[in-house]
């Protein structure tokens, strides 16, 4: 059963109960609890997809979003975030909760799942194979992801790339994916059937609107992916499309060093990645038009399926 | 019973049960585990829950959502030890040739001197203790070797060389691991300060490395002023600091002539006040087994009756960290109360005004107490 089946009464009037709601979430579950109608509204609609881990007795996270703070309700309203209780992050305006529940997850998932290895890098796959895209901050990589994702890739995460150690498999976390700035509209004249959640202006990183995950990208959150290659975009207006193959070695230091928790893991990930980067075919991509930049990546990885 | 007290009374037995019978957990229903691992969190014991599972064996006979994070949390322990013994082999390199003692402390030391009270403690930063004259030369010789200071006012910087027992903390430029550098055990200005002199006299070398550690006694005694003496806000006492008293002195307890000497020891010191609050509580809330000689001699420092009524009531409420769900405000002014109380004794009551004036004066002008966190520090938690 997924939120959305709930219905919007049941759905919202659960978020806010005492109880809150156990989400799964790739593979994660999210314990949530909402005293804040608004983000409960959005909650509804852009995370209509994901199942209720109903009988899940533990949970990975509990969080709880409020903006409830009684001096502050009518003087600057701010909405809060508590996971097991306790704050990490100061309180935003009250008007920004979902980018702020949102920065709860990421801050959750990046400080408490060193079970796994961590990559910053978005991952779509098609055919079992991954086309894994590091990212570096304005390298346009959540505008490049959002639009695989709408060109016949399947989602499997925009932040965090996540390898099971056990045997290298690529674990798909769908989360939604956060635009900045002008991606935003590039994207919704990319892709007129992505569905775009509002838009929020003013955060610490600009202006912020999140493309939803296609359902089925949802649906299918448990299945793993191998991955299959490394490319290392990067948006560069007016730039002809270069897509070139990239050395090993530099791809390898380039995946380590941009890690969440490379080190933490120790020799358990260097093997890992230096097997994913010997197992992977790696590209720097260079472009400025998407629809090139796409017709790029699909040449490539059907060229590698012959 | 209110359901915030039945709620908090339930996080604080699953906790405890954890702690004393690892050999029960195996049979804990996931809904407990759910519970276990939160507070467990909290108070920074997950490691030593992983690694006292991991002794028994038992980590398959875990759920496996709850196993996950006992494993992360083991990844997370191991590799603070990793970068802090490494974070040590360069400081001795960078002291070669200076002939002074130096000896670890807390969590460093438990690693390098091999004891129980290592595994699976989580420790943020590198402790050292030198004697007080060598303080200088130790402090340029880091400095002209690639360690910085971390910027603070001169107010902070005053307050550490004039007051405290360590100065202000260095860090490697090319690493992220705090380092501070004792020259005493306690700040100068608390009422239990005592010259360090005699701790040199019973270090201990430890196998593989030119670092010492503090003698058996001696560290029960530090781990003690950690616990008692240096508050934290938030939580009041740290559990794992009685963790750690607990599992020093079961360790040590098995030397000869271990629990004969350690009587003498804190009254020389100083210290007897701490020891005993240390073992009424480390029996009370770990189940610690103390000889009935060691509980007489140091029932003489026991406080006057009221002050042991009022800390019978104080310590547990506010050492244990309750339910996440269900915070008390009774909690809540204990924690208050014994963070005040390591503060009263940390400095006389002059001192204490003027710097709690100047500190408050900050936060009206509203000097920041906390820093939004960007990725980097994301990526380094």
């Amino acid at each position: 059963m997924t939120i959305s089946a709930l219905g919007y009464d049941l759905a919202s009037q659960r978020l806010s109960s005492p109880s809150g709601v156990d989400l799964q979430i790739g593979p994660f579950v999210f314990h949530l609890q909402l005293d804040c109608p608004d983000l409960a509204l959005l909650v509804y609609e852009l995370w209509r997809d994901y199942p209720l881990a109903e009988g899940a007795a533990v949970r990975d996270f509990h969080i709880q979003a409020t903006n409830n703070s009684v001096p502050r309700r009518w003087f600057r309203p701010v909405v809060r975030i508590f996971v097991d209780g306790r704050t990490p992050f100061p309180p935003l305006p009250a008007h920004h909760h979902l980018p702020m529940l949102e920065w709860g997850l990421n801050w959750c998932i990046a400080q408490r799942s060193h079970h796994l290895l961590m990559l910053h890098a978005a991952v779509v796959e098609r055919n079992g194979r991954a086309i894994i895209l590091p990212a570096w901050p304005g390298h346009g990589k959540s505008t490049l992801c959002a639009a695989l994702i709408h060109s016949d890739w399947r989602l499997l995460c925009d932040e965090f790339g996540l390898v099971r150690p056990e045997d290298g498999a690529l674990l798909p976390l769908p989360r939604l994916i956060p635009l900045k700035n002008e991606s935003i509209e590039v994207i919704r004249s990319f892709a007129p059937s992505a569905h775009i959640g509002p838009s929020f202006y003013g955060t610490r990183k600009g202006t912020i609107a999140h493309v939803r995950p296609p359902t089925e990208s949802v649906e299918r959150m448990h299945e793993t992916a191998r991955p299959g290659w490394f490319v290392f975009p990067r948006w560069v207006a007016g730039s002809p499309l270069r897509l070139e193959p990239m050395l090993k070695s530099e791809a390898f230091l380039m995946v380590a060093t941009n890690a969440f928790n490379y080190e933490v893991l120790g020799q358990t990930s260097f093997e890992l990645v230096g097997r994913m980067v010997d197992a992977c075919d790696c590209y720097s991509l260079v472009y400025s038009d998407l629809d090139q930049a796409i017709r790029a990546l699909d040449e490539l990885t059907r060229t590698a399926d012959d | 019973m209110t359901e915030s007290a039945r709620q908090r009374e339930r996080a604080n037995a699953l906790l405890l049960v954890a702690l004393r019978t690892p050999e029960s957990l195996p049979g804990l229903p996931p809904t407990d585990w759910d519970l276990l691992l939160r507070v467990a969190r909290r108070t920074r014991l997950l490691g030593r829950l992983e690694a006292q599972l991991a002794v028994l064996g038992a980590l398959d006979a875990v759920p496996e959502r709850a196993a996950n994070h006992l494993r992360s949390a083991r990844n997370l322990v191991q590799h603070r030890h990793t970068l802090l013994t490494w974070e040590l082999n360069r400081v001795l390199w960078a002291l070669e040739g200076l002939d002074v003692p130096i000896v670890a402390l807390k969590g460093v030391a438990y690693v390098l001197a091999d004891l129980p009270a290592a595994s699976g403690r989580f420790f943020a930063d590198l402790d050292l203790l030198v004697p007080h004259a060598d303080i200088e030369a130790v402090e340029s010789r880091l400095l002209e070797r690639g360690w910085i200071k971390l910027p603070i006012s001169p107010y902070d910087d005053r307050y550490y060389r004039v007051w405290m027992h360590e100065i202000p903390p260095l860090r490697h430029r090319e690493r992220e691991n705090e380092i501070d550098i004792h020259h005493r055990i306690l700040p100068r200005t608390s009422r239990f300060d005592f010259d360090p002199a005699p701790l040199f006299e019973r270090t201990r070398p430890v196998a593989g490395s030119r670092a010492r550690v503090l003698g058996a006694h001696d560290m029960v005694l530090h781990a003690l002023v950690h616990l008692l003496l240096e508050g934290d806000p938030q939580e009041g006492l740290r559990l794992r600091d009685l963790v750690d008293v607990a599992d020093l002195l079961r360790h040590f307890g098995h030397e000869p002539g271990f629990w004969d000497g350690l009587v003498p020891r804190a009254e020389q010191l100083g210290l007897g006040r701490p020891l005993y609050y240390g073992l009424r509580f480390a029996r009370r809330l770990l189940a610690l087994e103390v000889p009935d000689s060691v509980l007489l001699a140091a029932s003489r420092w026991a406080p006057p009756w009221l002050v042991g009524v009022l800390m019978d009531r104080l310590l547990p409420l506010a050492i244990l960290p309750g339910h996440p769900d269900h915070p008390t405000r009774r909690a809540a002014l204990a924690r208050w109360l014994l963070y005040a109380r390591a503060h009263w004794v940390r400095m006389p009551p002059w001192l204490l005004v003027r710097h709690l004036v100047y500190k408050g004066w900050l936060r009206v002008r509203g000097v920041p107490k906390r820093v939004v966190l960007g990725p980097e520090e994301l990526k380094r938690m």
